[in-house]
């Protein structure tokens, strides 16, 4: 793998940029793999990676039914953020942003992670409460957080809604400075590099059809591009979870949901952080290249089209004027959707599954992007060892039969609440 | 500056391009404007773009990332570089395409992503540069110390176009919505054609266009239908269509969506083409139009070809060129080659040869010259260049000359010398692309078509039929038939009567098919995406490095990502990416064309709910008095409550917040007072089993309850958590009065009606929420029998006639309330509900038949106190999370019965023993303030991560009763066993305290004045 | 837009209505044995299909009435939609077209 560097972009400047190597190599599948890992997304290719740095196993395969962070990888607006208050996902996402810290020097790939900080509004005294207490859950878990009052957003965020006929005026809110953005197809792609280096086969335009089993184990994965010996399988298809575990009659505690997000004309820099909105379900930031990039609610019905309607949109963007009335006269130059893996309780399940050698990745609801790194580390461990690391063991899939739920909003089994 | 000097004398001293006489401009009319600071004047029926042209301003922009002088390059929405900030102050609008604006009086305009100046741009450092910032340079570097945050400053502001907004918008914005049987999308050929057709069957017709006027590609050419000039035809259905009253035209109106159930949506600029919308008028108008049928009439847009510096100003499409000409009587430059690779350079060629303009050369890629078009060749003295190809340009500021050469037998290098022509206008066709993104919306996939060289619409997808050139037809002839063709099979679809239309004769030449050529030989810059400032060797580069999935492509380079979605580009770039790859370009595929069409503007979307319109805002019925009456509101919810009320005996007020909330708890607890509690959910339950189905959805047992009787219950979700509590009263056999929490209100009414509906249809129960209908306020405080008394001087309501938990009907002068004797402040309380229209009324007789007990009333905080000291559980408890065990209401499951949540809340995890559970806390130095949100720990000191043993949830920073702070809170089990003390630790304050742990009843333990 | 035909009150938008999941999850029936997973299915799992799926939703903002839908999950086309607990006839057709 040649390395990235300043230096290189030079000396290939005055080359005409004609040596540089593929990023990731176009392998033909082999007949048997140690681990298939299901899904060319950042979660697969992180879990592909950590497997083979981590664990050293070298036998990998990671087949995706398209291209390599076509799905919810490249579908999201970029948030990264460990601001949780229940202690199962306060570490496991804390563990995922210390990755984030370190991740372009670890892949040699620019993932643009901008430590911007992520503020969250609140507009009233019962809100000022919610983020006290996760605010200061946060700080005892050794997470960074600061409560901001209305003064303090007003000199940092000028711009939102500070005026007189404001429905509802912000209160104060709670800032995670190490919170930020990164580049999400950067992501995938740094993952995919560092992991075919590391001698991953990552295989596109590859979907799984179907699956072989004897005893309680998976022993073939039938494909598109033909069928594969496994030792072991991992799951990491987040939106598409529901489908794949039905071709081996696996019903999970998920529903599949649209979420649509948004990006604006480009402009010169008018918004330097992350803000989420708190009477409303709204959250926007800037890109590097100037769109402002937004986002809402899912669109509320089971989905798997990467599209939804206009309902939904309207009330995204009602709830950013209430928050930024300058944005009126911006326009949307874009908006696409996402599947996502709603799950009962709105936390990730990561773990074993009832089927000896498959593991699941799934549930990630709104949160999958910022868990990448994490979300390899942790699949990776439980992948190796058959057991959980310390910090998904929380997030298992039992959880729900024991009553354990992991439950940030407290809105209980109906996934689309969360 | 490079070659800079000639062309800034050029651009000073600017030739009028306008023509004598032509176009559908308003030669009577002339318009004043503006564009960076300095004054033009165009005319009526002129776009800014074209006003610009004819007052020789070839210069107006800045690309994306090597900040390249750039100008005007098409004549529609499909603009890549003529990008301008148009108004000013509140009314500034970044990126807008002067190519789409229409002209008005005093119209401002700014050139963007530029500084100083458009001339002097310093970052125009960034094009010698350029061969360090090739597609995906920055993956590749700025991974070190300071971090990415730090390199991120200076890329954001070199990045980005226009400048943002920093003020509230003056505009309004509407909403409309329409159904129809028929919508047509664009008024050109196609769709006039088809709405004729279908307007005289009878159908429900919506016809859509952007512009203007209607006539599309029409308006651009020079076209005869039946021996006259195409606009004849084009009033003469206008006017049938006009006469229609099915018929809805709506010009200035965009399609920019096409949804789920054929709803599609589009923009009305209703106002944008004026200095600023009329006092009535909205701006824009946002439509949602539910159509049976759609036809996709949305024609197609001219692709650029791609060869070295094909981004000059003076460099445009040929189809925008012969617009200029036709349109609007514009000059797009005085000496004109054309490039084209198929049959549309020719018309470009002939229109500009008509008004004067000097054609040096048809550049044709294509081995065989159309042989209709010769005899016009000759007469118009054209010279024809087969097999030749534009090799590259010259001038920085704007065109002055191109490089010719002949292509090689397979196209891949240049045989001869390239000669040199001067010319300031290069007009270039690389063929057309149907504009297939609705279709796309709609779900449908397209299909490469190689006869056109485009993907075209593919299967149907819903109800939306292209037709046209968005369907590959690209000969007028095929649009008027194809238009007619499926609106006819439409309405017959739809029952209607099919009607006829002769369709004219048109004057078009055959057409010859295009040869496709996608890139030409050559070294210098070649834009593919003129926007993005993608270029050819920045696709070869994306191909050498593996992102050769045109999604990757896309991504890695850019491409088709500006404002314009690549409408003229992404075609192109994947066409080049498919030679890289040597494979067709159907394999390849294309990229998923995503809403909006054009950009559309946020505040169309939110229409009028903005500022404190954003969400309504619910109010009780006593909202007035409260407000006449000292109340400071508080939102609870979209409610307004009042929070407490300053003392309205004496203004201004001596009273602060905590001595108002002092006074109130006091008044309650010692004398009487009054509470606006209409905003509690009221649910009205009627039917025999209404016992039955209650018994189900509270946890303890309701068969028993009398008639007259209130009791208290809690629900669950069927997850055995808690979802809900309150009380519920039977007031008849079979009629019940439920209350929810104000929050769970609508929550608790769907819960119910889907078991009604879906799981218990037996059940013969009705529900309905009463919320609104009645008004409802506490009167509580020793002195409260005696005030109601007073106001039911008939009634006895002493403690034996109306005892603890009853209900009584009565009226109250004149007026039927209801009166629950249920206490939330831990003493003597009676809740008075009366109908809404009434509750004013009652809520001034209550307070003056008080009077003699200094009766006042008390707002949510006075109520909140009083609630934490009787220990009662509120939304901060109730955060979904809960076991009733946790709350201490164990006490109130039935294990006599099922109910909604009894077969989970007994799973393992929810029985824990060391579940944190609802304590009092009172801190040990009583001065001391405990935030609710701070957290127990055993130990203040401990560095992170410290473990948790439960939370402060509510808060009193001082119990007027007690005499010293009470909190509510959670702990853990085994602590709550174990220890009598624990820390509440605030590190976001940066506080800490030590708390003794209490039982959650502060107040009368024993709930004695609640009975008396 | 989803245009949802309530059958109280004919076609009508989706934002007019609620959407409350799975139509297929039948609560067990009280009188059975506690079965644990039987009632963890009925709360918890879904089949979640790539395809048509049998769903409520409630017609919030109208007649409030829960109304079961057949729709497909990958286009949104809805197939057929009735009361809760009617046994709805799936148009075979519209079926194939859609998928």
């Amino acid at each position: 793998m040649a390395k990235y560097s300043i230096f290189n972009i030079i000396r290939n400047a005055f080359n005409g940029d004609k040596s540089w190597a593929r990023v990731w190599r176009d392998p033909e599948p082999k007949k048997s793999y140690d681990v298939i890992i299901i899904g060319a997304g950042g979660h697969g290719l992180a879990s592909a990676f950590y497997l083979a740095k981590n664990h050293g196993i070298k036998n990998i395969a990671v087949l995706e039914k398209g291209y390599l962070g076509g799905g919810n990888t490249g579908r999201n607006t970029t948030i990264v953020r460990s601001n949780y208050m229940l202690d199962e996902n306060a570490h496991f996402y804390e563990k995922s942003l210390q990755l984030w810290e370190q991740l372009s020097s670890e892949l040699n790939y620019n993932v643009m992670f901008s430590q911007r900080g992520v503020l969250n509004l609140a507009h009233n005294d019962s809100q000022i409460d919610a983020i006290t207490r996760r605010g200061n859950t946060m700080r005892l878990n050794g997470i960074d957080a600061e409560l901001l009052d209305a003064k303090q957003i007003r000199k940092l965020m000028p711009y939102l809604d500070f005026s007189d006929d404001v429905r509802f005026p912000i209160k104060g809110g709670l800032l995670q400075r190490r919170g930020g953005t990164a580049r999400h197809d950067a992501v995938a792609w740094g993952l995919a590099r560092a992991a075919d280096s590391l001698g991953v086969d990552i295989i596109q335009n590859c979907e799984v059809i179907g699956f072989e089993e004897s005893g309680n184990k998976i022993t073939t994965v039938k494909t598109s591009r033909g069928n594969f010996n496994c030792g072991k399988v991992g799951f990491a298809v987040a939106g598409n979870t529901g489908h794949l575990a039905s071709l081996i009659n696996l019903k999970l505690p998920i529903e599949s949901h649209v979420l649509q997000a948004f990006v604006s004309e480009p402009l010169k820099p008018m918004i330097d952080h992350v803000v989420t909105f708190g009477a409303g379900h709204f959250y926007i930031s800037q890109s590097d290249k100037g769109g402002l990039v937004f986002g809402g609610d899912i669109d509320m019905y089971n989905s798997y089209a990467q599209k939804g309607n206009l309902p939904l949109i309207e009330e995204v963007v009602t709830a950013g004027l209430a928050m930024i009335p300058s944005l009126s006269r911006l326009r949307i130059t874009r908006h696409w959707g996402g599947v996502m893996d709603m799950s009962m309780d709105g936390s990730p399940i990561i773990g074993k599954s009832p089927i000896d050698n498959l593991y699941l990745n799934c549930g990630w609801c709104y949160g999958g992007f910022k868990a990448t790194p994490g979300s390899g580390w942790v699949f990776a461990h439980t992948i190796a060892n058959d057991e959980p690391h310390n910090l998904n063991k929380g997030l298992n899939l039992e959880r729900f039969k024991k009553g354990r739920m992991v439950d940030e909003r407290g809105a209980g089994p109906f996934p689309n609440r969360h | 500056m490079k070659k800079g000097s000639s062309e800034v004398f050029s651009f000073k001293s600017r030739r009028q391009q306008r023509l004598d006489d032509g176009g559908q401009i308003n030669r009577l009319e002339p318009i004043n404007f503006t564009f960076d600071g300095k004054k033009f004047t165009g005319f009526e029926g002129d776009t800014l773009a074209s006003a610009l042209l004819a007052n020789g301003v070839r210069l107006v922009g800045r690309s994306f990332k090597y900040h390249r002088p750039r100008g005007i390059y098409s004549a529609g929405i499909e603009e890549p570089n003529a990008l301008v900030a148009l108004r000013s102050g509140d009314r500034h609008e970044p990126n807008t395409r002067a190519t789409a604006v229409e002209l008005f009086p005093g119209l401002e305009a700014k050139s963007q992503n530029r500084w100083p100046n458009l001339l002097l741009d310093y970052l125009q450092i960034n094009n010698l540069l350029s061969p360090f910032l090739s597609a995906g340079f920055y993956y590749k570097t700025f991974m070190g110390l300071p971090g990415w945050h730090f390199y991120e400053y200076f890329i954001r502001k070199a990045a980005g176009m226009g400048d943002g907004t920093k003020f509230k918008d003056p505009d309004k914005y509407d909403k409309k919505h329409m159904h129809c049987d028929i919508l047509i999308v664009g008024g050109g050929p196609t769709g006039i054609a088809a709405a004729v057709t279908a307007g005289r069957a009878g159908a429900r017709v919506i016809l859509l266009d952007n512009h203007p006027t209607l006539g599309g590609q029409l308006n651009g050419e020079l076209f005869f239908l039946d021996e006259k000039p195409a606009h004849y035809w084009i009033e003469k259905c206008v006017e049938e269509l006009d006469d229609m009253e099915h018929v809805t035209i709506a010009t200035r109106t965009s399609a920019f969506g096409y949804y789920d159930s054929d709803v599609v949506n589009a923009i009305e600029s209703v106002s944008d083409h004026l200095p600023e919308p009329p006092d009535y008028q909205c701006r824009q108008r946002l439509w949602q139009i539910r159509a049976k049928r759609v036809i996709l009439a949305t024609g197609a847009t001219e692709r650029p070809l791609v060869f070295s510096n094909n981004d000059r100003p003076g460099v445009m499409l040929a189809s925008a060129a012969r617009r200029y000409v036709n349109q609007y009587a514009v000059r797009p430059g005085n000496k004109a080659v054309i490039f084209t690779n198929n049959d549309d350079g020719y018309k470009t060629a002939f229109d500009l040869a008509r008004v004067g303009i000097e054609v040096v050369a048809v550049v044709d890629s294509r081995k065989k010259i159309p042989e209709h078009f010769e005899k016009e060749l000759n007469e118009k003295e054209i010279e024809v260049i087969p097999r030749s190809v534009v090799v590259d340009t010259h001038g920085y500021f704007g065109l002055n000359s191109v490089e010719i050469g002949t292509l090689s037998q397979d196209g891949k290098t240049i045989e001869s010398n390239p000669f040199i022509v001067s010319a300031d206008l290069l007009a270039v066709s690389g063929g057309w692309s149907p504009n297939v993104h609705l279709y796309c919306h709609s779900g449908g996939k397209p299909v490469y078509n190689d006869a056109v060289e485009a993907f075209v619409p593919g299967a149907l997808s819903q109800n939306g039929h292209s037709a046209g050139a968005a369907k590959g037809s690209f000969s007028l002839n095929d649009c008027l038939h194809e238009g007619h063709d499926i609106a006819s099979t439409l309405v017959k679809a739809l029952n209607f009567e099919s009607a006829k239309q002769i369709i004219p004769e048109t004057n078009e030449k055959n057409i010859v098919p295009i040869e496709a050529l996608w890139r030409v030989p050559g070294k210098g810059k070649k834009f593919v995406d003129l926007q993005d400032d993608v270029t050819e060797s920045d696709i070869t580069l994306a191909h050498r490095e593996g992102y050769v999935s045109v999604e990757h492509l896309k991504r890695y380079t850019t491409l088709g990502m500006g404002t314009d979605q690549g409408k003229t580009s992404n075609l192109n770039g994947q066409a080049i990416m498919a030679q890289e790859k040597a494979e067709p370009i159907e394999k390849i595929g294309t990229t998923t064309f995503r809403p909006p069409y054009t950009p559309i503007t946020m505040g169309t979307l939110a229409g009028r709910d903005i500022g404190l319109s954003y969400k309504h805002t619910r109010r009780s019925a006593m909202h007035n008095w409260h407000k006449q009456n000292g109340a400071i509101f508080v939102e609870a919810g979209q409610w307004l409550r009042p929070q407490y009320y300053l003392d309205e005996l004496e203004q201004p007020s001596k009273e602060n917040m905590d001595t108002a909330i002092n006074r109130e708890v006091q008044t309650v607890r010692t004398s009487v007072g009054l509470v606006d509690v209409s905003t509690l959910g009221k649910i009205d339950i009627q039917g025999k089993d209404s016992a039955e189905f209650l018994n189900r959805v509270y946890t303890n047992g309701w068969t028993k309850l009398p008639i007259g009787k209130a009791r208290y219950g809690i629900m669950l979700r069927e997850d055995g958590l808690v979802f809900d509590d309150g009380t519920t009263s039977r007031l008849d056999e079979c009629h019940y009065f439920m209350t929810t929490t104000t929050s769970n209100a609508a929550a608790v009414l769907s819960h119910m009606e889907y078991y009604l509906q879906v799981q218990w249809p037996d059940l013969d129960v009705k529900v309905t929420s009463v919320t609104e209908q009645w008004a409802a306020m506490a009167l509580a405080g020793p002195k409260s029998r005696e005030v109601l008394s007073k106001l039911l001087p008939t009634r006895n309501v002493d403690n034996e006639s109306f005892p603890f938990m009853g209900v009584r009907e009565f009226d109250i002068e004149g007026v039927p309330a209801r009166i629950f004797r249920i206490s939330f402040s831990g003493e003597l309380s009676y809740e008075i509900n009366v109908p809404a229209d009434f509750g004013e009324f009652i809520w001034q007789r209550v307070l003056e038949v008080g009077r003699t007990y200094n009766i006042r009333p008390y707002g949510t905080e006075a109520m909140g106190i009083m609630r934490i000291e009787k220990g009662h559980v509120a939304g901060p408890e109730l955060d979904g999370r809960m076991t009733a065990a946790d709350l201490g209401l164990q006490k109130l499951l039935s294990t006599k019965k099922d109910f909604i949540g009894s077969k989970m809340m007994d799973r393992e995890g929810l029985k824990d023993k060391n579940r944190p559970r609802l304590v009092g806390l009172i801190p040990v130095d009583k001065t001391s303030r405990v935030k609710s949100g701070a957290i127990l720990v055993k130990d203040p000191t401990l560095a992170p991560p410290v473990p948790k043993l439960g939370h402060v949830s509510s808060s009193a920073y001082l119990s007027p009763t007690l005499g010293h702070p009470i909190s509510l809170g959670f702990v853990s089990g085994d602590i709550i066993e174990t220890s009598k003390k624990v820390w509440a630790v605030s590190p976001l304050h940066n506080e800490s305290h030590e708390l003794e742990i209490t039982d959650p009843i502060f107040y009368d333990q024993k709930s004695e004045r609640l009975h008396d | 837009m989803l245009i949802i035909n309530c059958p109280l009150c004919g076609p009508r938008d989706h934002a007019e209505f609620t959407y409350i999941g799975d139509a297929t999850k039948n609560r067990p029936k009280s009188d059975d044995i506690s079965n644990d997973d039987a009632w963890y299915d009925y709360v918890y799992l879904r089949d979640n299909p790539k395809g048509l799926h049998e769903e409520l939703w409630q017609h919030s903002f109208g007649c409030r009435c829960f109304v079961k839908v057949v729709r497909n999950t990958v286009t949104h086309q809805i197939i057929a939609t009735g009361m809760p607990k009617e046994d709805l006839i799936l148009d075979e057709k519209g079926f194939e077209r859609s998928v």
